[in-house]
């Protein structure tokens, strides 16, 4: 009789009650040491572009500053000078958001992917990136007409109010664009996306034309662009600290999130309780929108872009996959708000104009490549 | 192990009744097939056991244990499946794939320790097919992805298996090779099978399945006979025994002769 031993104490014959199983723990990882040199060597190199990129952030702009001095000012071996506060000041806050949000929108992208198992999936497309900023314009306005402009509590109100609106339009979406069986066809999740983010921005509009307070307008309208003009050190905490704790989490729910490529079928055979997962996973994936958005605005397509670039590289398995999406999206924003304030200097581009017009083409050329694909027909 | 499912009915959403009164018993260490013709319930009856469907009525028991009461971890632990539509969207390798199995014995958070390989490794050797195991899985052909998926059951090292149409999309070669290593393996396994003859060679004892309900059951000399043929299929045929295999031999008949 060949049975498996491990299995077959599970279930007693009298209690039928469920015993742990203790696992042989031979090594933390099965991959083969081939595979893992390869990945050391991208994450090497993608950390060190980022620090190249960060260093080009914080010299070039309006003001060029040689990349020697800016070391020297980044340790703090430089005298006082206009230049020491541009790049400490101004522009290290700026460059440090635009990795931590290019970093979150990357993995949100890649997270929202594998939930409704379609490379085509992203925090902007999916209305999701509207819904946070309906939650947040709300906040603001309502903000103002209950007094609650106090720094501190605007400081929580808006990201929370914006994670709120993340979660509930990617309720939506997700409801609406299930097809019968439980998958979700390329036409039918754009739809719904498209639907919900045209809803979700005319409410943001409503609420903005109807608000009594005409000042904050223009800075709201910029704000919705998308951008990262308006960074500074006292706000950088929180979308750090949520962007660290989420993508942690999200690396040791990487066995889980490959399950779900497989399919809801396929996941449950394999012991994946999906109902709860994919409960978990939208409320992280909408906390760490509602947080990033609330900072940055609504920047499209970092999150359909970078993911599919890191799968190229490492594959689509989330272990290895996450921590390359995370580099490769603080790498892409930092550069594309490096060219968003210099391409048509003085004037400072909104980033979030500048990736849609990279994203868009690609995104067209996906859905392109996707109809001669099984499995992403519509 | 012993699989019983007691008086099991299932209604589609829109309340149309697929399965109705099934009761079948797998003992340990034997094969059984649920076999019919197309729409009679077999896959709806294999998704109830491996718990993708939620019976309207009946239990499904595990060793007397009802398999209701049981999340979807501790079930895959016993039950290991190979679905019909295996599919990934994204790509995977074949080793990725089969490496899933494991996941049912894993804390979520757990990563694949060298063992692991070694059963992945072995796993995909008994399906004959080592040589796919860095090719993507999207990739392949029906009956390759078709192996990869017994391999992937094989490694979630359960006691009960369950198979829908496994010989699906395979050469007549893999399909005696697949059918003869999961009758050998000495575990609890039941079939969905379209092939009748497939079916009378491997399976220990047959159920037979029309519009959802039972027709017939017993082992495959007493349940392949002409006139359940007739009845349930629709067809002439008939049923002797092969003198090389001891077991009944399906012959169908043209209608118009």
């Amino acid at each position: 009789m060949s049975t498996p031993q491990p299995v077959r104490r599970l279930i007693q014959p009298g209690g039928g009650k469920i015993q742990p199983v203790r696992r042989l723990r031979t090594s933390p990882k099965g991959d083969r040491p081939s595979h893992r040199g390869r990945r050391l060597l991208i994450l090497t190199g993608l950390t060190a572009a980022l620090a190249a990129a960060i260093l080009a952030g914080l010299a070039l702009g309006s003001v060029r500053i040689p990349p020697s001095q800016v070391l020297d000012i980044l340790t703090g071996r430089a005298e006082p000078s206009p230049f020491r506060t541009i790049v400490l000041d101004v522009r290290l806050p700026r460059v440090i958001l635009g990795a931590t949000v290019g970093a979150g929108l990357a993995v949100i992208g890649t997270v929202l992917q594998a939930l409704v198992r379609n490379p085509l999936a992203d925090p902007f497309l999916l209305g999701v990136s509207s819904g946070a900023s309906v939650g947040a314009v709300s906040a603001i306005v309502l903000g103002g007409v209950f007094g609650l402009g106090a720094a501190l509590s605007t400081a929580v109100t808006i990201p929370a109010a914006s994670f709120v609106g993340a979660l509930v339009s990617l309720a939506l979406v997700y409801a609406l664009a299930r097809s019968g069986g439980g998958g979700f066809a390329t036409g039918r999740l754009i739809l719904a996306g498209v639907a919900v983010s045209y809803i979700l921005t005319a409410l943001t509009s409503l609420i903005l034309v109807t608000a009594d307070s005409a000042d904050h307008l223009k800075e709201v309208l910029y704000w919705t662009l998308g951008g990262l003009g308006s960074a500074r050190w006292d706000m950088l905490a929180l979308p750090c600290v949520v962007l660290a704790v989420g993508t942690a989490l999200l690396i040791a729910l990487a066995r889980p999130l490959d399950l779900l490529l497989v399919g809801e079928e396929g996941a449950t055979v394999l012991g994946l309780d999906t109902a709860r997962f994919r409960a978990a996973v939208f409320v992280l994936a909408s906390l760490l929108t509602g947080v990033l958005v609330a900072y940055s605005g609504a920047i499209g397509f970092v999150g359909l872009m970078v993911p599919h670039a890191a799968r190229l590289l490492v594959g689509a398995a989330h272990r290895p996959l996450l921590p390359v999406v995370a580099l490769m999206g603080a790498v892409f924003l930092v550069v594309a708000d490096l060219a968003a304030r210099t391409v048509a200097a003085p004037q400072d581009i909104p980033v979030g104009v500048l990736t849609a017009l990279t994203g868009g083409p690609f995104f067209l050329w996906l859905l392109r490549r996707g109809q001669s694909h099984e499995g992403m027909a519509t | 192990m012993t699989l019983r499912v007691e008086n099991l009915g299932y209604r589609a959403p829109g309340g149309e009744r697929l399965l109705d009164g099934v009761s079948l018993t797998v003992a340990e260490g034997e094969t059984v097939g649920v076999v019919g013709p197309n729409g009679s319930g077999k896959t709806t009856l294999l998704r109830c056991v491996y718990g993708a469907l939620t019976p309207a009525e009946g239990r499904v028991l595990l060793n007397g244990t009802d398999l209701a009461g049981l999340g979807a971890k501790a079930r895959s632990r016993h039950i290991a499946t190979v679905p019909q539509d295996g599919q990934a969207g994204f790509d995977l390798t074949v080793r990725q794939i089969v490496a899933m199995g494991r996941s049912p014995h894993k804390r979520f958070w757990e990563g694949d320790t060298e063992r692991d390989d070694e059963l992945v490794r072995g796993a995909l050797g008994r399906v004959g097919a080592e040589r796919l195991a860095d090719r993507s899985f999207a990739a392949l052909s029906g009956g390759e992805r078709q192996r990869a998926l017994v391999a992937r059951a094989l490694v979630q090292q359960s006691t009960v298996l369950i198979l829908d149409e496994p010989t699906n999309h395979l050469d007549i070669r893999y399909q005696l090779e697949i059918l003869s290593l999961v009758s050998g393996l000495g575990t609890t396994n039941l079939l969905a099978l379209h092939d009748l003859n497939l079916a009378a060679y491997y399976c220990d004892r047959l159920y037979v399945l029309r519009e959802g309900r039972p027709a017939a059951s017993g082992t495959p000399k007493e349940v392949l006979t002409s006139e359940m043929l007739a009845e349930v299929y629709g067809v002439t045929a008939e049923v002797a025994v092969h003198p090389a295999t001891g077991a009944p031999t399906v012959t169908y008949l043209p209608a118009s002769r």
